[in-house]
C-alpha cells in the first residue's frame, strides 16, 4: 500500500513542479517569477525526501537540508535585488 | 511493520501530495500576485510538512532512529515561508504590479 | 572584555547549539566543543543586528501559542485549498491592522503569524510601527478579520510580552 501512495505522491509532487515551471515561464511580472522559484524548490525537497523513502536511505536529508537553506537565502536575494537593485548594501 | 502505521504513512503521503499540488494548482490558476502568494505559503508548507511527518514515521517503524533533521527542516520552512512572502510582497509593491480590479484598499507607496 | 566572553543572546545561543547537536551525527565531544563556540561566535558577531535584548517575560505560554498556530495552518491551509479549487472568484482586500503591540519581535512574531493562518499574508509594517499592511485573499468585511486576528493572536503575544 505504502509503494501505490508513495507512486501518487511523487506523481502528484512532479504535476505541483510542473505547475510551478508554468508561471516560472508565464510572468508576467518578476515577483511572480521569485515566487514560482520558491515554490519550485520547496517541491523539490519534497522529491528529495519521496525518493528517500523510496530507496529506503536517510542520506538524501542533508541535500534537503542544504536545499532548504540555500533556496531561502537566494528568495530573500532575489527579492531585495527587485526592491533595491542591490542585494548587499 | 504495523498496519496502522502503515494506513498512517500512506494517508499522511497522499495529504501532502494533495497539498503540494494545490498549492501549486494557485499559483497557476490565481488572478493576480497578491493572490497568488497565498497558495504557496501555506498549502504547499503544510504539504511539504506532511511528507516530512510520513518520512519520520516510515523511518521509526523501520526501527531507526527518530528522524531529527525531517522536523529540523520542516520547522526551517515553517520559519522561512512566511519571511519570503513578506519580502516578495514588498517588491511586488516596489515595483506596482497589477491587482486584482475587485481588490479593497490600496498597497503602499513605497 | 567580560562583555566579551558572555552570551548577549541567551537564547539563540541555545538554538545554535540544540540545533548544532542534530546536525552533526549524535553528540559527541567534538560536537559540545564545537557548538559551543558557534553558540558563543555567532551572537557576538551578529551583535549589530540584535539592538536591545529581547524582552521575553512569560515563556512558558510559548508552547499553547506555538500549537494554537500549528492547528490553525492547517485548517488555514484546508480553507485555502478550498478556496482555490472552488471555480467562484476570490474576493481580495488590502487591510490597514493597528498594532498594539510594541516590541519589534513580538510584531515580527505577529506578522510570521498571520502569514501562516487563515487567508492572509502579511505584507508591510509602516515605519512608526503602529500599522502591518495585510493582504486578505478572501475577506468578507476588514473589521472580522481585524478582530479575529487581534482575539487569536495579538492578545496572547501582549500577555507574553508585557
Amino acid at each position: 500500500m505504502i509503494t501505490i501512495a508513495l507512486n501518487l505522491a511523487i506523481a502528484m509532487v512532479t504535476l505541483a513542479a510542473l505547475l510551478n515551471v508554468y508561471r516560472l515561464i508565464k510572468g508576467p511580472d518578476e515577483p511572480d517569477r521569485v515566487l514560482a522559484i520558491d515554490t519550485l524548490y520547496i517541491n523539490a525537497i519534497a522529491l528529495i525526501i519521496l525518493l528517500g523513502i523510496t530507496l529506503g536511505t536517510r542520506m538524501y536529508l542533508e541535500s534537503a537540508l542544504l536545499i532548504a537553506v540555500m533556496g531561502f537565502v537566494s528568495t530573500v536575494a532575489m527579492a531585495k535585488y527587485l526592491k533595491r537593485g542591490s542585494v548587499i548594501e | 511493520m504495523s498496519p496502522f502505521a502503515e494506513y498512517a504513512i500512506s494517508a499522511l503521503l497522499i495529504f501532502g501530495g494533495a497539498f503540494t499540488l494545490v498549492g501549486a494548482i494557485g499559483l497557476a490558476r490565481l488572478p493576480d500576485f497578491y493572490t497568488r502568494l497565498h497558495g504557496p505559503t501555506k498549502a504547499t508548507t503544510v504539504g511539504v510538512g506532511a511528507i516530512m511527518l510520513s518520512s519520520v514515521i516510515y523511518f521509526s517503524a523501520m526501527g531507526e532512529d527518530i528522524g531529527i533533521s525531517e522536523i529540523l527542516i520542516t520547522v526551517f520552512l515553517l520559519m522561512t515561508a512566511p519571511v519570503s512572502a513578506n519580502m516578495l510582497a514588498k517588491a511586488a509593491m516596489h515595483i506596482g504590479v497589477n491587482t486584482l480590479e475587485s481588490t479593497k484598499g490600496n498597497p503602499w507607496e513605497q | 572584555m567580560f562583555d566579551r566572553l558572555s552570551f548577549p543572546q541567551p537564547w539563540l545561543s541555545l538554538i545554535l547549539f540544540t540545533t548544532w547537536q542534530i546536525l552533526s551525527d549524535g553528540v559527541s565531544g567534538g560536537s559540545v566543543v564545537l557548538g559551543l563556540i558557534l553558540a558563543w561566535l555567532i551572537p557576538q558577531m551578529t551583535h549589530g543586528f540584535w539592538p536591545e535584548r529581547p524582552a521575553f517575560v512569560k515563556t512558558w505560554r510559548m508552547p499553547a501559542y506555538i500549537l494554537r498556530v500549528l492547528k490553525d495552518i492547517v485548517a488555514a491551509s484546508f480553507s485555502v485549498a478550498w478556496l482555490i479549487l472552488s471555480p467562484r472568484k476570490p474576493r481580495p482586500a488590502f487591510i490597514n491592522y493597528p498594532l498594539k503591540l510594541e516590541h519589534p519581535l513580538a510584531i515580527s512574531i505577529l506578522a510570521s503569524t498571520i502569514s501562516l493562518t487563515p487567508g492572509t499574508v502579511s505584507a508591510d509594517v509602516s515605519d512608526d510601527k503602529k500599522t502591518l499592511l495585510i493582504h486578505a485573499l478572501d475577506a468578507t468585511s476588514d473589521q472580522e478579520v481585524i478582530d479575529t486576528i487581534h482575539n487569536r493572536y495579538e492578545k496572547p503575544l501582549m500577555e507574553m510580552f508585557q
